[in-house]
């Protein structure tokens, strides 16, 4: 089966008052058909400069796709016209935002915004249009659809608002749904809820997922694959299983032992917390050619400080950029 | 419903305020030196003290002030507004036939400056370092700076005395014939220069204050989303950026009517604008007291009434103001 999506080496550039800086530096993934991806990695690590990029919405005039292509279907998405990335955009690919609460229009009634879509690319009529928008909203099980969908947004509560966003997102069915930390603006027990839904629905319409998030275990529960970000670079990728109980970065080691109840599930007894010292190094350093981690890494030596390490294969598709990956696990 | 409600409330308080206005504007005109016997006398060539006390007697003029202010309020409800002794006609018919003029001019020049500021705005938002952009900037400088009259006479000298595009004074050609179109065209052409002048201190307020508003609208998630949609960039800006970057401007203009009422005074006096800002202007310096309380009055009336156009305009703008009430 061919890859429904394929980034070969992305690279984005920032124009920032420090100068342009690589944001995303040679980025390869595969996205199968019905496949679950998850991204994960901490704050400012470039994880939703990558769903724009996909989406074609970098913002104007200070990123740009510098390098490397966005093949979906084999049609190369850096390159293509505004007016072609019009048609796939809500259609084909769709993207779920970090902050619902802003994301949708205040002035416009929630079953419009979902009705325009539906208008937008599958030509449905005004009527049509509408009562499949009260289906819509009875599948993301927003409760009394028909007189919500004439609700504004500012009516409902950030994770109906998610809801929302998300039946916007399925409207036509696309092939490819991307969702930038969905519930990371939302309380605990709503998170829960908005990953059933996007799972169910999204397994219903078939649609492949690139999942952003902080949360490891909706990593596990959710994805086939992951790939962990650190400072625009793949510090560690493959199967989800595979990278959870046995990380070969020391990142995605740390990553994992910020998460209690992963720990708990794996070693019984719950050993102390632990949390990765430091920051990410600041923008303006992305393109330095060393492990950008090295200055948080405990098994750091001259050789990460002078080199940027390439990936190393440790089999069944995982991949780690580490020098000493195969020293320490 | 609920906007009936709203809006019953809204004229509740329009009459409250406007009684106010009522008792605030007598009781400055009746601490103000001079009345309406003053008036009377000067237009006879002159009283001795003895006609004058009769007359303050006839017009009740010797009773205590509340009284005054009581039998005023009565009339005013009874839309009579006394009679204007310099003009020897009621007031209210001498406002009547003036009212028009200044609508005319006070609603044409709103208008022109808000479609043309929201014009302006989009497209210089819509490319901040584009020619128009430079331009609202430049009419903004302008506009702060010029005081309106000013920017009349300029426009009198260039336009009509330079140029002869437009006639330099008054509402409409005595020798015009041929219909009620002809007239309209007449008066449309007699309209421009004044329209023009009070448009211009607002076109810069309110083309700046979109050109911000949408700018950050333009950056907002929301517009983002339209954009993931795979809406085109007329829709987005036109359909999801405009509706929410136009109530600012909204907002402004209902602020600013005031002000444009009373540069509409100085506009009507530059081009002999028949309205009530060049009767305003004869009546004060003819002490014409019944007259000057009467369009305050008027003035008044025609702030609040568009207060409440502003407040139904926003309502339909903007879901959030309608479900506040
Ligand atoms: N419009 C912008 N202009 C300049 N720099 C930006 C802009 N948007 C993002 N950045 C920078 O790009 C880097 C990556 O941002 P990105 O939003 O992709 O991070 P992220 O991994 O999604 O983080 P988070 O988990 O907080 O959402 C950050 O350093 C951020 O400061
Ligand atoms: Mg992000």
């Amino acid at each position: 089966m061919p890859a429904l999506l394929k980034v070969e080496n992305l690279r984005i550039e920032l124009n920032t008052r420090d100068g342009i800086s690589p944001v995303i530096d040679n980025l390869s993934l595969e996205l199968y058909p019905g496949e679950t991806l998850s991204f994960v990695g901490e704050s400012g690590c470039g994880k939703s400069m990558t769903a724009l990029a996909i989406m074609g919405l970098l913002p104007d005039k200070v990123g740009r796709v510098a390098g490397g292509r966005i093949l979906f279907n084999g049609e190369n998405l850096a390159t293509a016209s505004n007016e072609r990335l019009n048609e796939i955009r809500g259609n084909d690919i769709s993207m779920i935002f970090q902050e619902p609460m802003t994301s949708l229009n205040p002035v416009y009634s929630i079953g419009e915004q979902i009705a325009e879509v539906l208008r937008r690319h599958q030509a449905l009529s005004n009527k049509a249009a509408w009562s499949k928008a009260i289906e819509l909203l009875d599948a993301v099980r927003i409760p009394d659809p028909q007189s919500r969908v004439s609700d504004y947004p500012h009516q409902m509560s950030g994770g109906q608002r998610q809801r929302v966003m998300i039946a916007i997102a399925l409207a036509c069915e696309p092939k490819i749904l991307i969702a930038d930390e969905p519930t990371t603006a939302l309380d605990v027990t709503v998170q829960a809820q908005i990953f059933d839904l996007m799972r169910d629905l999204g397994r219903q319409s078939g649609s492949a997922i690139i999942l952003i998030t902080h949360d490891m275990g909706a990593v596990a529960e959710m994805a086939e694959h992951m790939i962990v970000m650190y400072a625009g670079r793949k510090a560690e990728s493959g199967p989800v299983q595979k990278v959870i109980e046995s990380p070969r970065h020391p990142y995605t080691q740390g990553l994992i032992n910020c998460v209690p109840h992963l720990l708990a599930e794996l070693t019984e007894e719950r050993p102390q917390l632990a949390e990765i010292d430091g920051i990410v190094p600041s923008l303006k350093d992305f393109g330095r050619d060393e492990c950008l981690f090295a200055s948080r890494c405990e098994f750091a030596d001259t050789l990460c400080r002078s080199q940027r390490p390439p990936g190393f294969d440790f089999g069944d598709d995982q991949i780690a950029a580490c020098w000493r990956a195969g020293e320490i696990h | 419903m609920a906007i009936l409600r709203a809006t019953a409330t809204r004229v509740v308080y329009a009459v409250i305020l406007l009684l106010a206005v009522l008792v605030l504007n007598f009781t400055m005109m009746h601490m103000a030196p001079g009345d309406v016997a003053d008036t009377i006398a000067q237009s006879m060539g002159g009283a001795d003290a003895e006609i004058m006390e009769q007359i303050r007697k006839d017009y009740g003029l010797d009773q205590p002030f509340p009284v005054q202010l009581g039998t005023y309020i009565g009339k005013v409800v009874h839309f009579d507004l006394g009679y204007s002794f310099f003009y020897n006609q009621p007031v209210v018919k001498l406002i009547l036939e003036r009212l028009p003029a200044t609508l005319l001019l006070v609603i044409s020049a709103q208008l022109i400056a808000i479609i043309l500021g929201v014009v302006l705005g989009v497209i210089s938002a819509r490319n901040p370092n584009g020619l128009a952009s430079h331009f609202v900037t430049g009419l903004a400088l302008f506009g702060y700076a010029a005081p309106v009259f000013w920017t009349g006479i300029l426009f009198l000298i260039l336009f009509s005395l330079k140029l002869g595009w437009f006639p330099t004074s008054g509402m409409r050609d005595v020798t015009t014939t041929g219909g009620w179109f002809a007239e309209a065209l007449d008066i449309a052409h007699h309209a421009v220069l004044p329209v023009f002048t009070l448009c211009s201190i607002y076109l810069a307020l309110y083309s700046r204050t979109c050109r911000s508003s949408m700018l950050e609208v333009l950056g907002s998630d929301y517009v983002r989303t339209a954009k993931a949609k795979g809406l085109s960039a007329s829709q987005v800006v036109y359909k999801h950026a405009l509706k929410n970057a136009v109530s600012p401007v909204i907002t402004l203009a209902g602020l600013q009517l005031s002000a444009v009422i009373s540069g509409a005074v100085l506009v009507e006096t530059v081009f002999s604008w028949p309205g009530l800002g060049t009767l305003a202007f004869q009546s004060i310096i003819a002490r014409d007291t019944p007259t000057i309380l009467g369009i305050l009055f008027f003035s008044a009336l025609v702030v609040i009434v568009g207060n409440l156009l502003t407040d139904l305009a926003l309502r339909i703008v903007d879901p959030r103001v309608r479900s506040k009430q």
